[in-house]
């Protein structure tokens, strides 16, 4: 496995598997993404407690789950990277960070719009929107340590340091927040028990989690590509990639 | 089919709001994500070119000089 | 190996104390972020009672944060790190060393002070006895786990906010442990599961933290 996996350290041949993939990733994933929430709203039957806001669901557990993924799948490229030296692992590390950043945006907002029906409040302290809120803040922490160093060599190694020291407190944050929780807020807050969801609720589900998660790959791909191109600058490849993508006509 | 009209479905049982809401701002954030994604390619395509071809313009203007304090050189 | 140990040991206690006003000053911020509570909350003793432990412990990080900084920004500017580094003896070693010092300075007279600072917030006994343990079990791990993010800024100009940024997070846990535990006492419930879990996470940092601080410190000397 590590012959077959090893040219691809190769930042120019990094790039050529990024540009391959990329279609496979995108164009399903907006599919499965479009067909999960069009079933979702138009079709799923109604929930009986909570009517039609239960569809905010569609798209507020794929994002949380995958929020948490990408996350875990950040500190494991940033582990690769450090462990075996893979410059390609921390770009593709810092690839997966603002796209992790907007999904768990989206799981922020999303459980806001759902709250403000079913808590009357937009916020509330619950234990997965404070844990939501704090994994957002160590998402922007790696990203703006990465914007902070001018050598992005240098960046990658440190972001990526930050990224396993997050990875670490992602569950003792999780627990803690979850056990602070029940502390302080008593039973006030009616939690959503999942009882086990109809079929025809959980299909459009699975279908916008594959969708999302497909989605999150195709971005990291097309960021990786990007990133791979502003620490080669200078490569003869980047000149015949650039010639090729513009256009020869202005060229000088 | 759940709702027995347009407007039985935009207005969503009265949840119109929140889950419109929701809806129309993870596409605008993902949306965002892409855009910027594909602008922030084309933008360093560009950078890398033009970087080169400045590259380029220097060291021709490095041979020409040369060329021409070689051939002053001689001419003297 | 132990003569450097030593050497450094002594060296960076003999500067901190020679630069006593670095070592007051985030004692003072500590001291003048507590005044805030009662003035900006109000001076009702039930109410300074309520969120004392919370208060303590959130103005001991943030004065922490400020202080953090210096823990290894003379020695990366005058040059000092790098020569650790080629000393060929172990960097976590060294960082470890210097972590204790930073402790030894900046959170043991934080220690000495706190009966000051249970009186202005109204402990009790009990509450203040919680508080010292959480503080004695908590503030290294403050220390460790900050040296991380110092060691990977340190190169950096303008470290100060970002170092904030990135270690608030990672502290929420031990701030949420830590006021359970001294809110138990208050209770006069047992408060042992708390402070178990504050050694575990402390375990945790001390077996993996100097290692961690010494790759940072190397990526940032570059």
């Amino acid at each position: 496995m590590w012959k077959w996996l090893h040219p691809y350290a190769k930042p120019e041949r990094a790039y050529q598997l990024c540009v391959t993939l990329q279609p496979y990733f995108l164009w399903p994933g907006i599919l499965c993404l479009v067909a999960g929430s069009i079933w979702g709203l138009a079709f799923a039957p109604q929930d009986y407690q909570q009517g039609d806001s239960f569809r905010i669901i569609y798209i507020h557990v794929p994002s949380a789950i995958l929020s948490m993924s990408t996350y875990v799948a950040m500190a494991v490229a940033a582990l690769v990277g450090i462990v075996w030296q893979w410059r390609t692992a921390f770009m593709a590390m810092i690839a997966m960070a603002p796209i992790g950043a907007v999904v768990t945006f989206i799981a922020l907002f999303t459980g806001a719009a759902w709250g403000k029906p079913m808590w009357g409040t937009w916020w509330v302290w619950d234990a997965r929107l404070t844990s939501e809120l704090i994994l957002l803040f160590l998402y922007l922490g790696v990203i703006a340590l990465y914007g902070a160093f001018e050598d992005k060599q240098q960046a990658g190694k440190a972001a990526g340091v930050m990224a396993l020291v997050g990875v670490v407190n992602v569950p003792i944050i999780h627990y803690s927040v979850e056990w602070w929780n029940t502390l302080h807020q008593g039973a006030t807050i009616s939690k959503f028990d999942k009882p086990s969801i109809a079929p025809e609720m959980l299909w459009p589900l699975l279908i916008a989690l594959l969708g999302l998660a497909l989605f999150i790959a195709a971005v990291t791909v097309m960021r990786m590509k990007n990133e791979i191109i502003r620490r080669e600058y200078h490569r003869p490849w980047v000149k015949d990639l650039a010639a090729r993508a513009l256009g020869d006509d202005h060229a000088v | 089919m759940q709702f027995d009209s347009l407007q039985g479905f935009l207005a969503m049982g009265g949840y119109a709001l929140y889950v419109w809401l929701s809806f129309g701002v993870s596409l605008l954030a993902l949306l965002w994500v892409v855009v910027d994604s594909a602008s922030t390619h084309k933008k360093l395509l560009r950078n890398a070119r033009e970087e080169q071809a400045r590259q380029a313009r220097i060291a021709a203007a490095r041979k020409a000089q040369a060329l021409q304090s070689e051939s002053q050189q001689t001419g003297s | 190996m132990n003569t450097l140990i030593n050497g450094i040991f002594k060296r960076d206690m003999a500067l901190a104390f020679r630069q006593r006003s670095e070592l007051a000053q985030p004692l003072m911020f500590l001291l003048m972020v507590i005044t805030l509570f009662p003035l900006g909350i109000g001076p009702g003793p039930v109410t300074l009672q309520k969120i004392g432990p919370g208060v303590i412990w959130i103005a001991a990080i943030l004065s922490s944060l400020l202080a953090m900084e210096r823990l290894f920004r003379d020695d990366f500017w005058d040059g000092s790190l790098e020569q650790y580094m080629l000393s060929g003896q172990s960097v976590a070693a060294i960082a470890a060393v210097k972590v204790l010092v930073h402790w030894l300075v900046s959170f043991l007279p934080l220690a000495l002070f706190s009966p000051l600072l249970a009186l202005f917030l109204n402990l009790t006994v009990d509450m203040y006895i919680a508080l010292m343990l959480t503080l004695v079990l908590g503030t290294p791990l403050l220390s460790l786990v900050g040296a991380i993010a110092v060691g990977l800024t340190v190169g950096l100009q303008r470290g100060g906010v970002l170092l904030a940024l990135l270690l608030i997070p990672v502290f929420i846990p031990l701030l949420i442990f830590a006021t359970s535990a001294v809110d138990s006492a208050a209770l006069q419930l047992p408060y042992r599961a708390q402070l178990a879990i504050i050694g575990a996470m402390l375990m945790l940092a001390m077996a993996s933290a100097p290692f961690a601080i010494a790759y940072a410190l190397k990526v940032s000397q570059n």
